[in-house]
C-alpha cells in the first residue's frame, strides 16, 4: 500500500517535471532548427556578402542574396513605429494611470484591449483600403504601398502593449514619492512627469522594448501594406521586411533560395533573442526598484 | 515675499503636457473605435447566409466561407485539447513541485522567450518540424501543434498566476489530513485555479482567431468542407488565413471585409467574455 | 496513564539556523498538553514536527527521535500520510476548503479510501457532533463552508480533523484569530475531546493554558525550559525564566 503510493507520487512528479521542461524543449527545438537550417546558405553565400549585400535577386539567372535591404527596412520600420507609437502610448498611459476618472479609465482600458485583440490581417486590410490610397494621393505617388504605410500600421499595432506595460509600471510607483512631491508644492502634472515617470523608467523602457519586439516580428499586416519589393528602404518606396522576406517566397522556393530564407529567419531570430534579453533586463530592474 | 502664483514657465509646461495627453488619449480612443466601426460597416452588409453556409466554387464563381469557419473551429479544438494539459501541467510543476530555483528560472525564461518569438518563425519551424520532419504534410494538425507551442506560455502564465492565489492554508489543511501531494493538487489546488485556466483558454482562442503567419505554411490555404478528423489531417485555411488570401492574393475585398467583420465581432465577444469571467470568479472568491 | 509520544533529543534546523535544541518530552495520552512561550521560541515548530508538517518547508533538517506508538516517526518505514491521519492538526487560522461543509468533513475519509455514501454520512454527522457544531450546520451541509463565521469555521476544521479518527490532535493557536465567545466554545470543546483524544495545543494565552491543560511545556529560544503539571508549574515554577515569563516580565 505504502510503496504503491510512493511509486505513484514519484511517477506523477516525473510527469509534471516533463511538462515543466516542455517550454525549455521548445525553445531548444526552435533554436536548433533555425541554426541548423540557417547556417548552410550563409556558408555558401558568405556571412559578409549575406549581411551587407544590397541586392536580393533570388530568382535571377545569376542570383544574388544580400539581405541588407531587409535588415535596414526592419530597423527603420521598427524605429518609425516606435517614434509614432511610443509618445502617444506613453502619454495615454500617464493619463490613464494617474489622472483619468474610473469611468474614463474603464472605457479606455476596453478600447486598448480591443486594439490589442484586432487580428493583424484586419489591420493589414484596413491599411490596404484606407491608408495606402491615402498616401498615394497625399504624396502623389504611383503606388501608396510603402515603408511609411507599414510604419503607421505598426505604430498603431504596438500601441496596446506600450500602454499596458507602462500603466503597470506607473501604477507600481509608491504613493509616498508622489505625496512628497505634492508636499513640496509641485502640481499634479509636474509630479507625474518629474517624479512618477522617472521612478517607473525601467518599466517604461520595458514597454518600449516590447513594442520593438512586436514591430520587428509582425509579418502579415506589413506584407499587406508595404508593397513587398526588395528595395533599399526609403519612406515612399515599396519595401520588404525580414519577416515578409521569409513569408513571401517560402511557398515556391527551393534549393539555395529556400536555405537563404531560413538564414533570414535565423537573423530575425537573433534580433528577437537580443530584444528578449533586453526586455528581461528592464523587467528585472523594474521589479528590483 | 513668496509669489502668489506659480511661474508662467511652469504654467506653460503644465498646459502643454495636458494638451499632449488629451491628444494622445483621444487619438488612441478614436483609432480603436474607428477601426472597429469601419470594419463592421464595410463588412456586415456582405455577410449573407449563402456566404456562411457554402464552400467556394470556381464553377459557379461563388465564394463561401463554411470550410474556413469549420477549419477555425477544428484548429481551436485541437489546440486547446493539447495546450491545456501541457500548460496547466507546466504551471503546476513550477508552483507546486519545483524546488530548484535555477530550474524555475530556466523554465520561466523559456516561456518568456516563446511568447516573444514572432509567429512567422513559428510558422517556419512548424513547417520544418511538423510538416516535413514528422511527415504530417501541410495540415490543420500541424497548424494546431504549432499553435500549441505558441500558446503554451499564455496558459502557463494565467494558470500560474491563479495557482499563486490559492491560499497556502488550503494545502496545509489537506496535507494535515494525510492527503498525498497529488491528491492535494487534484482536489484542493486545481479546482481553485479554474479561473486562470479559463482565462488562458479564452485568450488562446483570441490569439488563434487572429493568427495568420504561423498557419500559412503549416495549415495551408485550402477551402474544402471536412469532418473533424478528416479535417485535421488535411490542409485548410482558417478564417484569418482566408481573409489574408482573399484580400492579398485575389482582391476579393467584399469577402475579406465580411470575414473581417466576423473576426471583429468575435474579438469583441472575447474581450467581453474575459471581463465577465474575471468578474464572476472575483465574486465567487470573495464569499 | 501511558505516554503516547516520546521525544528523544530532537534538534531542528532551518537551513543553518538551529530552531530546536535537544528537546526531550513525554506526552501522556488522553490529556491536554499546552506549549507556551514567547513568539519565535520554537513551540509551533515543535508542534509541526510531531506530524512532520515541517517536511513541506524546504531546507529543514532534524536529528533525534520522536517515538509514536513504538515507532520513530522519522524512520523510512513510516508513511507520512498515515502518520498525519493518526496525528491530526488544527491550524492557527481557520482554513476550510472552498467546498461544501459536507465535502470538507468527508475530505479526510475519502482521502483514506472511504467512498461508501452511508458510511460517509455517518462519519460527517459524528464528527460534526463531536466538534459541537452539528446543530448549527445540519440544515446546510451542502452550503459552502466559507459562508460560516470564523468561530464556526474553526470548529468545522476541528470536525474535519476528527473525521479521520486520529489519536492525537495538534492545535496551533486555534483561538488566536477568534473572538472571546468563539474562544470559550473551542476551549470547552477541547475539554470534552480529551476523553477520546490526546491534545497538544500551542497557545499565546496563559489563562487558556491554565484553564484547559493538564501539563504545560515552556519553550524559550528553541529550548524546552520546563515541563510539568500545569497547576504546579504556574504556582511553583522551578526555573527562574519560567517564573519571569508567567509573571509577565517578558514575552
Amino acid at each position: 500500500m505504502k510503496h504503491k503510493n510512493h511509486l505513484l507520487e514519484n511517477v506523477i512528479h516525473g510527469v509534471f517535471l516533463i511538462l515543466g521542461l516542455i517550454t525549455v524543449g521548445c525553445v531548444l527545438l526552435i533554436t536548433a532548427y533555425l541554426v541548423v537550417s540557417g547556417i548552410p546558405a550563409i556558408r555558401e553565400i558568405g556571412l559578409f556578402n549575406f549581411l551587407t549585400g544590397d541586392t536580393w535577386a533570388s530568382t535571377a539567372a545569376e542570383p544574388s542574396f544580400g539581405i541588407l535591404p531587409f535588415i535596414l527596412t526592419s530597423v527603420y520600420g521598427t524605429a518609425g513605429a516606435i517614434l509614432l507609437g511610443v509618445p502617444v502610448g506613453f502619454l495615454t498611459a500617464v493619463y490613464l494611470a494617474k489622472i483619468a476618472s474610473p469611468a474614463v479609465k474603464s472605457v479606455m482600458t476596453s478600447a486598448v484591449s480591443l486594439l490589442a485583440g484586432i487580428p493583424s490581417v484586419v489591420y493589414g486590410l484596413v491599411g490596404m483600403i484606407i491608408l495606402v490610397p491615402a498616401i498615394r494621393t497625399c504624396f502623389n505617388l504611383s503606388d501608396g504601398s510603402c515603408l511609411l504605410a507599414a510604419i503607421i500600421v505598426l505604430g498603431v499595432m504596438i500601441l496596446p502593449s506600450i500602454i499596458d506595460v507602462s500603466i503597470t509600471a506607473l501604477e507600481a510607483v509608491p504613493k509616498e514619492y508622489e505625496d512628497a512631491s505634492f508636499a513640496l508644492g509641485a502640481t499634479p502634472i509636474e509630479t507625474y512627469f518629474k517624479v512618477s515617470v522617472p521612478a517607473a523608467k525601467s518599466g517604461i523602457a520595458a514597454a518600449v522594448v516590447l513594442g520593438v519586439g512586436r514591430a520587428i516580428g509582425e509579418a502579415t499586416a506589413v506584407m499587406m501594406v508595404s508593397g513587398n519589393v526588395p528595395n533599399m528602404p526609403s519612406l515612399f518606396q515599396s519595401v520588404r521586411f525580414l519577416t515578409t522576406a521569409v513569408a513571401s517566397e517560402m511557398s515556391y522556393s527551393s534549393g539555395l533560395q529556400q536555405q537563404a530564407l531560413f538564414s533570414i529567419a535565423l537573423v530575425l531570430f537573433l534580433f528577437i533573442m537580443l530584444i528578449n534579453a533586453t526586455l528581461n533586463f528592464f523587467l528585472k530592474r523594474n521589479k528590483e526598484e | 515675499m513668496p509669489e502668489k502664483q506659480i511661474s508662467g514657465k511652469r504654467k506653460a509646461y503644465i498646459r502643454i503636457m495636458k494638451t499632449l495627453m488629451a491628444v494622445s488619449v483621444i487619438l488612441t480612443f478614436s483609432l480603436a473605435v474607428s477601426v472597429v466601426v469601419y470594419v463592421l460597416i464595410k463588412g456586415i452588409p456582405n455577410i449573407s447566409w449563402e456566404l456562411l453556409s457554402t464552400e467556394p466554387s470556381y464553377l459557379t464563381d461563388r465564394i463561401g466561407i463554411l470550410p474556413d469557419i469549420l477549419n477555425t473551429v477544428y484548429i481551436i479544438l485541437a489546440t486547446l485539447l493539447l495546450v491545456i494539459p501541457l500548460g496547466v501541467g507546466a504551471a503546476i510543476y513550477l508552483t507546486e513541485y519545483a524546488k530548484n530555483k535555477k530550474m524555475v528560472a530556466a523554465i520561466e525564461y523559456a516561456a518568456e522567450t516563446l511568447s516573444g518569438i514572432p509567429s512567422i518563425i513559428y510558422g517556419l519551424v512548424g513547417m520544418l518540424f511538423f510538416c516535413q520532419f514528422l511527415n504530417m504534410q501541410t495540415s490543420l494538425l500541424a497548424g494546431a501543434l504549432t499553435l500549441v507551442i505558441m500558446n503554451l506560455p499564455t496558459i502557463m502564465r494565467t494558470t500560474q498566476e491563479s495557482l499563486k492565489t490559492v491560499p497556502q492554508s488550503y494545502r496545509e489543511g489537506a496535507f494535515g489530513l494525510g492527503a498525498g501531494k497529488w491528491r492535494v493538487i487534484r482536489t484542493v489546488v486545481l479546482p481553485d485555479c479554474v479561473d486562470g485556466v479559463i482565462t488562458g483558454c479564452i485568450l488562446t482562442v483570441g490569439r488563434i482567431l487572429g493568427e495568420s503567419a504561423a498557419l500559412l505554411f503549416t495549415a495551408g490555404v485550402v477551402h474544402t468542407v471536412n469532418g473533424l478528423f478528416e479535417g485535421l489531417s488535411n490542409a485548410g485555411a482558417t478564417l484569418t488565413v482566408a481573409l489574408y488570401f482573399y484580400a492579398k492574393e485575389q482582391g476579393e475585398f467584399e469577402v475579406a471585409f465580411a470575414i473581417a467583420a466576423i473576426l471583429m465581432l468575435l474579438t469583441l465577444g472575447i474581450n467581453l467574455l474575459v471581463t465577465l469571467v474575471g468578474r464572476y470568479f472575483k465574486k465567487r472568491r470573495s464569499i | 496513564m501511558s505516554n503516547i509520544i516520546t521525544v528523544d533529543d530532537l534538534c531542528l534546523w532551518y537551513g543553518s539556523t538551529q530552531a530546536l535544541h535537544n528537546i526531550n518530552i513525554e506526552i501522556p495520552e488522553k490529556s491536554i498538553t499546552a506549549l507556551i512561550g514567547p513568539s519565535g521560541c520554537g513551540k509551533s515548530t515543535f508542534l509541526k514536527t510531531l506530524n512532520r508538517m515541517n517536511d513541506l518547508i524546504p531546507d529543514v533538517k532534524t536529528t533525534g527521535k520522536i517515538i509514536y506508538k513504538d515507532r520513530d516517526i522519522f524512520s523510512p518505514s513510516v508513511d507520512v500520510n498515515i502518520l498525519r491521519k493518526e496525528i491530526g492538526m488544527v491550524f492557527q487560522k481557520p482554513n476550510p476548503f472552498p467546498m461544501s461543509i459536507y465535502d470538507n468533513i468527508a475530505y479526510g475519509p475519502r482521502t483514506h479510501g472511504i467512498t461508501n455514501r452511508i458510511k460517509l454520512d455517518e462519519i460527517v454527522e459524528e464528527s460534526l457532533r463531536d466538534a459541537a457544531i452539528w446543530d448549527e450546520v445540519k440544515d446546510r451541509l451542502k452550503k459552502n463552508a466559507l459562508g460560516l463565521s470564523g468561530g464556526q469555521q474553526q470548529r468545522l476544521c476541528i470536525a474535519r480533523a476528527l473525521a479521520v479518527k486520529p489519536d492525537v490532535l495538534l492545535m496551533d493557536e486555534p483561538t488566536s484569530a477568534l473572538d472571546p465567545i468563539s474562544t470559550s466554545k473551542i476551549e470547552e470543546l477541547a475539554l470534552q475531546l480529551k476523553d477520546k483524544y490526546t491534545i497538544i495545543i500551542v497557545t499565546h494565552n496563559m489563562q487558556q493554558a491554565v484553564r484547559i491543560s493538564d501539563q504545560t511545556a515552556f519553550f524559550l529560544l528553541g529550548e524546552l525550559v520546563e515541563y510539568g503539571n500545569t497547576e504546579e508549574m504556574f504556582s511553583r515554577p522551578e526555573d527562574k525564566r519560567t517564573e519571569d515569563y508567567i509573571t509577565g516580565r517578558f514575552g
